[in-house]
């Protein structure tokens, strides 16, 4: 029962045409679970019509590693905590580079050694591509992994001569890509290129601070796109690049938006090691700004039992205190009151794109109330009270007026315009970037110290007992 | 792979390209984790290519490490899909009852 060649191939075509229409439904909420189970279909109909290709003789090993990542798969899909959602992706962005990369590994050695034979054409450089992007892949998201979920230090790793060091080690790595693909018989060439890609990986990212991950994750994830791409062109499968193309594509735009976020540049991220000397940027803004008023709940309290609306601004201070909950029971509370409450989502906050609109949806937010920094940005001024929520540099008004300051021209949530400023913070630790925030010592703000989720929570008692 | 043929692999992945960035572009900022963690098992695409390594007539090493590679992409896959699918149920209108 040979299934003929035309056919797979064909089955191969309908998966793509079904991964494009998945990705086209997440255009809005309503039709995205249609689009994730189109997709999940599309790839269904690729690995059964991979099962039945004439090529495939023993059921057996693929049994075994189905089995073992798929079990793997699921527990982690279904137990993970949407905190710990930028780690899963990081995670899947790994994992999915890595099988690019094996499959060329696996290509170039039956070819060589088990056929006696030699790749020729393009087949070569698609290989080293192919390991080189999933080498990289697979232990920088390693990194980013263990930053997230911070075994390792979030902060900046790095030494003199870092980049002299990393640009000698590319080019080792760009020499041994061209042995390689002059001579792909040579094995050894070839596993020392996959040692050094997996090198450059953990060296090209460790000096990448914890805040900088949304940036770092997106490009990662347009790499596992482009490792598929590659591997795709070594076994001349069409489902392959296209499937690949689709993804590197999603990873440059999403990259793109988070710089722009930012107002820095991808090398700025990349290897600007951007909050390594905080001691140094935080002496220099240390000079007296004011004073800070530290209030309490119930003070906030007096404030709400006047106010109209009320605009939640969420940072990743909140994911860490996993605040999402009694967040949302404070805005239905201050909803009881009569009070209009949004959330103002900066395209930054938190460790990865979209991560506050997750543990909100979580939390059982109405989507609807989570709106982007372009639409609120205007409403602040006719806004009664803004609630500053484990977020800094994302609120800090110096991105738009100190010419001097690091984060200067970085688009901000004008948080400040509003009547009244909450700010729920730990202590007056500057942010990430190591910059004091002026907005703590505005007039207009009221600081309230404390663990973001117990302040949140007292806050609703003190609104609902007023 | 014969010239042409590469040549014709190139031209599906520049249209794939631009079809990605038309379709992406549209994905609201809402939905930006779903959308990284739904492309995360689509590029588990390379599943094809693992199970073709592992179920071949290989020798050892090549079968050692499509076998992983097996594993790797159906984490992908399975992982990458389903948790896609616990995010967007999430994702709920304002009760307008």
């Amino acid at each position: 029962m040979a299934i003929p060649n035309v056919v797979i191939q064909l089955a191969y075509l309908a998966a793509a045409v079904l991964f494009i229409l998945g990705l086209r439904m997440l255009s809005s909420p309503k039709s995205a679970p249609r689009g994730n189970v189109t997709a999940a279909v599309g790839m269904l109909i690729a690995v059964v019509a991979t099962l039945v290709d004439r090529d495939v003789v023993d059921f057996k090993w693929i049994a075994l590693g189905a089995v073992i990542g798929g079990a793997a798969g699921a527990v982690a899909a279904l137990r993970v905590a949407m905190t710990a959602m930028p780690q899963m992706v990081a995670l899947l962005n790994g994992l999915g580079g890595a099988a690019s990369a094996l499959v060329a590994g696996a290509d170039l050695i039956s070819t060589v050694v088990d056929a006696g034979s030699v790749p020729t054409g393009i087949v070569p450089t698609a290989i080293v591509l192919s390991v080189l992007i999933g080498g990289i892949t697979l232990t920088g998201s390693l990194i980013a992994f263990a930053k997230l979920q911070e075994v390792m230090t979030t902060a900046p790793i790095t030494y003199p001569g870092q980049q002299v060091v990393n640009a000698l080690i590319g080019l080792g790595m760009l020499s041994l890509a061209a042995m390689v693909i002059m001579d792909p018989s040579e094995l050894t060439a070839f596993w020392a290129l996959a040692g050094v890609s997996l090198l450059l990986g953990i060296l090209l990212v460790i000096p990448i601070g914890g805040a900088d991950m949304p940036v770092v994750i997106s490009l990662l994830n347009s790499y596992s796109g482009l490792a598929a791409c590659a591997t795709g062109f070594v076994l001349d499968n069409s489902a392959l690049v296209v499937s690949g193309a689709l993804v590197g594509a999603s990873g440059i735009i999403l990259t793109k938006i988070m710089c722009d976020a930012m107002n820095r540049s991808l090398a700025n991220v990349l290897f600007g090691a951007f909050g390594a000397a905080p001691e140094a940027a935080a002496a220099g803004a240390a000079q007296d700004q004011g004073t800070v008023k530290a209030y309490t709940p119930e003070d906030a309290a007096v404030i709400f039992s006047n106010a109209r609306s009320c605009i939640v601004v969420p940072g990743y201070g909140m994911a860490v205190a996993q605040a999402q909950h009694a967040v949302r029971e404070l805005a239905d509370t201050l909803e009881e009151k009569g009070i209009d409450v949004n959330f103002a989502i900066h395209p930054v906050a938190g460790r990865m794109p979209g991560h506050m609109n997750v543990l909100l949806a979580e939390a059982d937010v109405p989507y609807d109330k989570l709106v982007e920094m372009d639409d609120i940005n205007p409403q602040f001024p006719e806004t009664d009270v803004a609630l500053v929520l484990g977020a800094n540099d994302v609120v800090n008004p110096s991105a738009r007026n100190e010419e001097g300051s690091p984060i200067y021209g970085m688009p901000i949530l004008d948080v400040d315009r509003a009547e009244h400023v909450f700010v729920i913070k730990r202590s007056m630790n500057p942010g990430f970037a190591g910059i004091q925030n002026p907005l703590f010592f505005n007039d207009n703000t009221m600081m309230i110290f404390g663990d973001a989720k117990k302040v949140v929570i007292a806050l609703g008692e003190s609104v609902r007992n007023y | 792979m014969l010239e042409v043929e590469a040549v014709a692999a190139l031209t599906i992945l520049i249209l794939a390209f631009f079809v990605g960035f038309e379709v992406i572009a549209k994905v609201p900022p809402l939905l930006h984790t779903p959308l990284m963690s739904g492309s995360n098992a689509i590029s588990g695409i390379s599943i094809v290519g693992a199970i073709l390594a592992a179920g071949g007539e290989h020798g050892t090493t090549a079968i050692v490490l499509g076998v992983v590679a097996t594993a790797f992409a159906t984490f992908n896959v399975v992982g990458g899909f389903l948790v896609t699918d616990r995010m967007l149920g999430m994702f709920k209108q304002k009760d307008r009852s």
